[in-house]
């Protein structure tokens, strides 16, 4: 596999920044997997796309708006009707669920390279992420494991809850520098740490 | 201005792109001259009350929409997928 070169270059500052007060409200990094593909149903197809999708990666998903699951190995979310961002520790995750995908079910579409995942955790995430995003981050209208696609400005953004207190934002690698500036800027008020 | 998205749920309007008059119906090419063509490409009602659009949900889940929209009031009266047979 080709080795990937951060996109956030020297604006990935690890250390403890902002607020100093205190532990940190939030702690950054970015966690950008192996694997990111695009799968996408063929009206009608939603529910067998989910099955294929839960096959190859063993996760548990349905085709329920938003609905994701998570393990140690795979990540998916629904992003829009019959569309699945679908993320894995090891590069043969796509390969693996184009093979499981027939023609008539939908498509896959690698986007290993063309994407950058971050990852913000903390008692302070979703105050920092309520700042740049205009959806609810509370627990009890964004699950763990559920996900979201919304828009920071003109930078689309997929973001699936990890746990309790972390989410993990995907972007368009082109722009992860400039909202990585634009997080790190939010996050001053909170204190926090690039890990 | 919120919409509520069938898959998304309520969003702010900045997330969303206007799309146009949908209560156009395109003429049957087999029949329709230049008059009924002429219409069709350019000529608009301005309704003042409930007006049916097309919205695409851009900075979302990207699904094109049908919303039923108060133009006095900008309440959205109704919301839904513009392809027929797709899941909301």
């Amino acid at each position: 596999m080709v080795e990937r070169d951060s996109p956030l270059g020297p604006l990935r500052r690890p250390g403890r920044h902002g607020h100093s007060r205190g532990a940190p409200g939030v702690r950054l990094a970015e966690v950008t997997p192996a694997a990111i593909c695009e799968a996408a149903a063929w009206p009608g197809a939603e529910a067998a796309l989910a099955e294929a999708i839960g096959a190859t990666t063993g996760l548990g998903l349905d085709a329920t708006p938003g609905a994701g699951a998570r393990s140690a190995e795979a990540a998916a979310f629904g992003i829009g009707p019959g569309r699945f961002l679908v993320t894995g520790r090891h590069d043969g995750l796509v390969a693996a669920l184009a093979a499981a995908v027939p023609a008539d079910t939908g498509t896959v579409t690698d986007l290993s390279h063309g994407r950058t995942v971050m990852r913000i955790a903390g008692p302070r995430a979703e105050w920092v992420l309520g700042k740049l995003f205009a959806i609810d981050f509370a627990a009890h209208a964004f699950a763990v494991g559920a996900g979201r696609a919304t828009a920071h400005h003109d930078i689309a953004a997929q973001i699936q809850r990890s746990a309790g207190d972390a989410f993990d934002v995907c972007v368009f690698r082109s722009f992860a520098r400039a909202f990585w500036a634009g997080l790190c800027a939010a996050a001053e008020e909170v204190g926090y740490e690039v890990l | 201005m919120l919409i509520p998205c069938p898959y998304c749920g309520p969003r702010d309007l900045a997330e969303y792109t206007y799309q146009g008059d949908a209560t156009r119906a395109r003429p049957d090419p087999a029949t329709a001259g230049q008059a009924a063509w002429n219409a069709y490409v350019y000529e608009r009602a301005n309704p003042a009350g409930p007006h049916r659009e097309h919205w695409q949900h851009a900075g979302g889940c990207r699904a094109h929409l049908v919303v039923t929209r108060d133009t006095v009031s900008h309440a959205v009266l109704a919301v839904a997928p513009a392809r027929a047979g797709e899941p909301s």
